[in-house]
């Protein structure tokens, strides 16, 4: 250890480690939340924008938010914010901000699908809402009625809705547009942990050596983060390393020691290639920490030809022929493909070769455990020669200095004492093999003991400021429930419909509507409404046209609210004007499991209002005998769903009692009072609860008074206590008002920094009392397995328990279902740029944001442009089988691919590159490969 | 088909161009002997800040060569280069642009310079091995408010450096650590002088409300030391020593002769 790292290590890790053992909350984090100066109130709130959850202060002054400085007392950011952060005083006040419900009507007023928009009352809209769901419910039971929920949904309107859903229409068609975010995070971390979410936190960044980003632009998508890690840098220059491995250049790359251009899809050989030096070298270096593995881990195995997630042979769009002949092409990949010469090698292990044809089955989530020579025997086709040759990713490189790089990578890895951190975002998630690759990071990391401990660990950074804390945490997905419970499992069901107050058995325990099968179901006429929450699933999904085209001309009525006028407002039938961040009360939980809270700052623009209140107020239109009664069988539903009015009797309801007395104004919410001596919520407005100057006029065509209670403390504290005391634990309410967010689990006011590591995780103490182990992997799914090997599962096989065991699972590389060819030769990679966010509806309305980058541009290499006669600055069309779109090209810049390959962003809604992407997924994971389809470019 | 911002020009657009072009040149020849004349001079005071198509020669020669045809205006596709008009503080009928609003985008084939008739603007100075090569013009040098830039205060930007068409030569980032937060780096953009062109995308791309990275004619925002000392730890630096001539100095002090001064009167030594 270098001198310079000595102190380096004194003066600011040291620091973090004390927060580690004991300190919850810094002293200059219990500064008053509020401050008054000038005319003009300061409070703390969250950035709106990505999953690094930075600490803003808004100021507001007459009513309107006119500022926003960096919270100097946030621990993530220290009073620092990235260009979009910076823009955050701006994003509500855009100039077509939407103001009143508008809804498609004819000449007479009538809802018309093929009308224009015009201005209609909050009591028409919840009207139109109310009939087109009776009509969707009639037509297919629960399973006709969907919602594109969202990463970007506060705490308490994601709860709210899922509530709504789940419990009341009994539909589990609801899933966040998270899901095309980090759902392979998500099932990697259920696979490997069995409960979902990072074990590490932040600080690992000033902890660690090495920063290894995976298919991540951390530089522009994460950028207080990567300030960090370049501080860290900077802290040990020849100690730390960094390094980059991308499909082409970019802003990460400028830090790195090492950058590494792979081919599309191969990350998984390279973790596997880094696997095998670990455990090919092991008996003559001792790499492998054995004693952790045999206390910690087993080896695991699932089936290989699970196929890409796109439509199935029978769906009925395809048997309606709405896919062209082309589309075609790619999708009977689904069904089954032949083995390439690429792949074979790494598929021999598991009983496949090259040229061998292979029949998919729809993915699965089963895996059995295996040997280790098995898993040993997996890795044996990961040579350096093997897995140079599949994974170069720039043809002008020269084979040997990727070599050893390759080798440089793994021995930095390997390398006693080195600490390890390595982040990922969409390369890994956004992946036809995204479950396997993320479940590979861990093995490598499990193997050398660098997971789970302070400066170590294989890190899933999000994209979306509360994915974690809405989507994951509160389970705005299909088949979940509340803290990590799944509508699969009739225990969780249970604990779900007792904590709701509902009768047993009103949940629905199929939940396989995830986001792109509700888009197909539309497609198919199986929903028939469908409602957008804080999202654009009509920009942001792959295969766009069919989903507009099935909005636009099936029968169906589709609601979008939305702060302002995106794609998915625009194919819809009604659209509602929402609230947005700052005009409500919230909370966001961002990746380091960070839970933050703000108040209310300011009264809507127009008549918006929250999510929180539509999904409210839509509740009073349904009673008892609306949506508890029995329903068929549905769609991915093969059983009826019972009746429970009679059970609901029972309770003390009637057949007309109403969603909104049971699941929203029942007594406990109601003992949530509302109360301006209460120092939490003194000054501050409270539109749900009081209702607001503007004096709305509501959903029942009076003026909306307020519901008398306290809704949103409501909402998070009957959501908390699912949490508490399953290792989820979230302080009360007022705490995170004190506080600048904390990392759960929170037990006895203490935060959690390194999960499942007993010296610092409660939860692992507590599982390792007896043991004495240094870690407990205590998460309980699929924690009892059969055994097998890598060419299946011995079916006779007892299964055995694994608790506080977490898994190293066999994987091989795969090649994608769509790739280059004659036709279309080159990868098209879509993702973001620092500048915008998502779709744009907001970042494109800040008119600095806007001037610095007004178009999305097709990068691409200088060569690649110049064999293709392509101008610099000139237009090119990137067509694939699916569609095609216009954009100017870009040989110079931010991003540099190489030749084969280009780049486009997906923030512009003028450049919709998402109607010539593939839906295919990860088969597990149901996540979007948004980094892979083959297209071609040409003039335009 | 789809609306781009960023448009190449229209038909219409071009009537309307031509029709100032016509103006223009009209005014530049009866700007000579007409009433315009005063208006010409005022506006030529003002000409050490605009900014000049690529390849423009230096500025005084520069106005007595273009002879205002507008061709230069006419050739580029992104309506960056305009002519000046009465009344825009401009040498009339001169081409020039204005970062903000529209910089200009490198073209490789450098649309605007081969077609200049009078020289004005010289391709052989945007020429390397016998190829058009945008990356060497020298239209002005991006100059940085250092207290103005956000990135300066620690705010992750560089939207500037991102910007850049020659990422990484004329515009880098340089990392420092954020002392008050201990844990951040601060990221700043330098702008290489030797490898800026003047674009004026990093202008057009600063998310400041005026702003903080602008571009300036070259001789107005740089410096120049003199050749008289050459850095000792800088082999390229020589090169300087090409344009050394022969050294002559005078202050207030020496600008007798030695023996004048010598001989002047005494009285104040004692």
């Amino acid at each position: 250890m270098s001198l310079s790292r000595r102190e380096f290590l004194k003066s600011s890790a040291a620091a973090s480690a004390a927060a580690a053992v004991g300190m919850s909350i810094p002293s200059e984090v219990q500064a008053a939340a509020n401050e008054a100066e000038g005319d003009w109130r300061w409070d703390k709130a969250a950035c709106r924008f990505c999953g690094t959850g930075c600490g803003i202060m808004m100021a507001t002054k007459n009513g309107k938010i006119v500022a926003v400085k960096g919270d100097p007392a946030a621990p993530v950011n220290r009073g620092l914010n990235c260009i979009k952060g910076y823009f955050n005083a701006k994003i509500m006040y855009g100039a077509d901000r939407l103001t009143q419900p508008l809804l498609r009507v004819d000449a007479s007023g009538n809802f018309d699908k093929k009308g224009k928009f015009a201005p209609i009352s909050w009591e028409r809209a919840f009207d139109e809402m109310e009939i087109n769901i009776k009509k969707a419910l009639k037509h297919g039971g629960p399973e006709s009625v969907g919602v594109f929920a969202s990463g970007q949904y506060t705490i308490m309107e994601g709860y709210a809705a899922q509530k709504m859903m789940k419990a009341g229409f009994r539909s589990n068609a609801i899933d966040p547009n998270a899901r095309h975010c980090m759902a392979s995070a998500v099932v990697g971390f259920y696979q490997t942990f069995g409960v979902d979410e990072p074990s590490g936190c932040y600080d690992d960044i000033e902890l660690t050596d090495t920063v290894v980003s995976w298919g991540s632009n951390m530089a522009e998508m994460h950028p207080i983060l990567w300030s960090r890690v370049t501080d860290r840098k900077l802290s040990d220059p020849d100690r730390v390393k960094v390094i980059s491995i991308q499909t082409y250049t970019h802003r990460t790359s400028d830090l790195a020691d090492i950058e590494i251009i792979f081919s599309p899809n191969t990350d998984g050989a390279l973790w596997n290639y880094i696997a095998r030096e670990i455990v090919m070298r092991d008996e003559a270096e001792g790499i492998i920490d054995w004693d952790f593995v045999k206390k910690h881990m087993i080896f695991a195995a699932g089936p290989v030809n699970i196929g890409y997630g796109m439509r199935r042979e029978g769906e009925k769009s395809l048997k309606d022929g709405k896919y062209s002949a082309l589309e075609m092409e790619t999708i009977s990949k689904e069904m089954s493909k032949v083995v390439s010469r690429k792949e074979g090698p790494a598929l021999e292990p598991y009983g496949y070769k090259a040229g061998d044809t292979m029949n998919h089955t729809a993915g699965t989530l089963g895996h059995w455990e295996i040997s280790f020579e098995d898993y040993k025997k997996s890795l044996e086709p990961y040579t350096l020669d093997y897995t140079a040759a599949i994974s170069k990713g720039n043809p002008d490189e020269n084979m040997e200095s990727f070599k050893e790089k390759l080798q440089a990578l793994a021995d930095l890895y390997i390398e006693k004492g080195r600490k390890v951190v390595s982040f990922w975002t969409m390369g890994m998630n956004q992946h036809t093999r995204g479950t396997w690759v993320n479940t590979l990071s861990y093995n490598v990391h499990f193997m050398l003991n660098k997971q789970a401990i302070p400066g170590s660990g294989a890190f899933s950074l999000t994209g979306q400021p509360s994915a974690c804390g809405t989507a994951r945490e509160v389970g705005t997905f299909t088949h979940r429930l509340p803290a990590d419970m799944m509508v699969a499992n009739p225990a969780h069901r249970k604990i779900a419909e007792h904590k709701w107050m509902v009768p047993e058995g009103t949940i629905n325990p199929i939940g396989v509507q995830h986001i792109m099968k509700i888009h197909r179901d539309i497609e198919d006429g199986l929903i028939k409404f469908a409602w957008v929450n804080v999202c654009n699933p009509y920009q942001d999904t792959a295969s766009a046209t069919h989903w507009i085209k099935a909005a636009r001309e099936m029968d169906n009525f589709i609601v979008t609210s939305d702060g302002y006028p995106g794609i998915s407002a625009k194919v819809s039938d009604l659209i509602l004007p929402s609230a947005m961040i700052y005009e409500k009360w919230g909370a966001y939980g961002n990746a380091e499991r960070r839970t933050q809270h703000w108040r209310q700052q300011v009264i809507p623009v127009g008549d918006s209002m929250s999510d929180t209140w539509q999904w409210v107020e839509l509740s009073k239109r349904f009673t008892v005998k609306d949506v508890w009664g029995e329903w068929a069988p549905s769609g991915p539903r093969k059983e009826k769903l019972p009746s429970v009015i009679e059970q609901a009797k029972a309770m003390g309801y009637n057949e007309d009692t109403t969603m909104f007395e049971i699941l929203f104004a029942n007594d406990i919410a109601k003992s949530y009072k509302l109360d301006q001596n209460d120092p939490i919520q003194k000054g501050y407005d409270n539109s749900e609860g009081y209702g607001d100057s503007r004096n709305v006029v509501g959903s029942d065509g009076k003026v909306f008074k307020g519901y008398g209670f306290f809704i949103h403390k409501y909402l998070f504290e009957e959501y908390a206590a699912f949490t508490r005391g399953h290792g989820h634990d979230l302080a009360p309410f007022d705490m995170y008002h004190k506080v600048r967010g904390l990392k759960w689990p929170v037990v006895d006011g203490k935060e959690t920094q390194w999960r499942f590591n007993a010296k610092y995780d409660p939860y692992a103490a507590k599982a390792t009392k007896e043991s004495g182990n240094s870690h407990a992997f205590y998460g309980t799914l699929a924690k009892a397995l059969q055994s097998g090997t890598l060419t299946g599962k011995d079916k006779d096989s007892k299964k055995q328990s694994l608790a506080n065991k977490a898994k190293i699972f066999a994987r091989p590389y795969m090649d994608p279902p769509e790739m280059p060819d004659a036709n279309y030769d080159t990868w098209l990679c879509t993702g973001r740029v620092l500048e915008h966010w998502h779709s744009g509806t907001m970042t494109m309305r800040v008119p600095e944001l806007y001037r610095a980058v007004p178009e999305a541009l097709c990068y691409m290499h200088p060569k690649d442009a110049e064999n293709k006669e392509l101008k610099q600055g000139g237009l090119c069309w990137v067509e694939s089988r699916r569609g095609r779109v216009k954009a100017r090209v870009e040989t110079r810049g931010r991003n540099r691919p190489p030749r084969g390959l280009v780049f486009v962003p997906w923030f512009d809604e003028k450049v919709f590159i998402n109607k010539v992407c593939l839906d295919a997924t990860c088969p597990m994971s149901k996540q979007t490969d948004f980094k892979k389809c083959a297209v071609k470019i040409y003039k335009a | 088909m789809q609306k781009l911002p960023m448009k190449m020009k229209s038909k219409t657009e071009n009537n309307r161009r031509k029709f100032i072009l016509r103006m223009a040149r009209g005014a530049g020849i009866t700007a000579l002997g007409g009433f315009i004349w005063s208006a010409y001079v005022d506006e030529v005071t003002a000409s050490q800040l605009i900014l000049r198509p690529p390849g423009a020669i230096m500025e005084d020669d520069f106005l007595r060569t273009c002879i205002k045809c507008g061709l230069c205006v006419e050739a580029c596709p992104y309506d960056t280069l305009l002519l000046a008009k009465p009344g825009d503080n401009k040498p009339l009928g001169t081409p020039y642009f204005i970062p903000r609003d529209i910089p200009c985008y490198m073209c490789p084939d450098i649309p605007c310079v081969p077609i200049c008739p009078s020289g004005a603007l010289d391709e052989p100075s945007v020429t390397t091995d016998g190829k058009l090569d945008i990356n060497i013009a020298e239209m002005g040098l991006a100059v940085i408010d250092r207290e103005t830039c956000i990135a300066f205060w620690g705010i992750q930007c560089d939207a500037c450096y991102r910007a850049c068409p020659i990422m990484g030569k004329a515009i880098t980032v340089e990392y420092s650590k954020n002392e008050r937060t201990g844990k951040h780096a601060y990221l700043t953009p330098l702008v290489h002088a030797d490898a800026c062109t003047g674009c004026g995308l990093c202008e057009k791309a600063c998310v400041t409300e005026k702003a903080s990275i602008f571009v300036l004619p070259k001789e107005v925002a740089m410096g120049k030391a003199g050749s008289y000392y050459i850095k000792g730890w800088d082999k390229d630096d020589e090169k300087r020593l090409e344009d050394a001539s022969s050294i002559k100095s005078t202050t207030e002090i020496s600008k007798e002769k030695a023996i004048d001064s010598l001989n002047s009167d005494m009285e104040d030594l004692y």
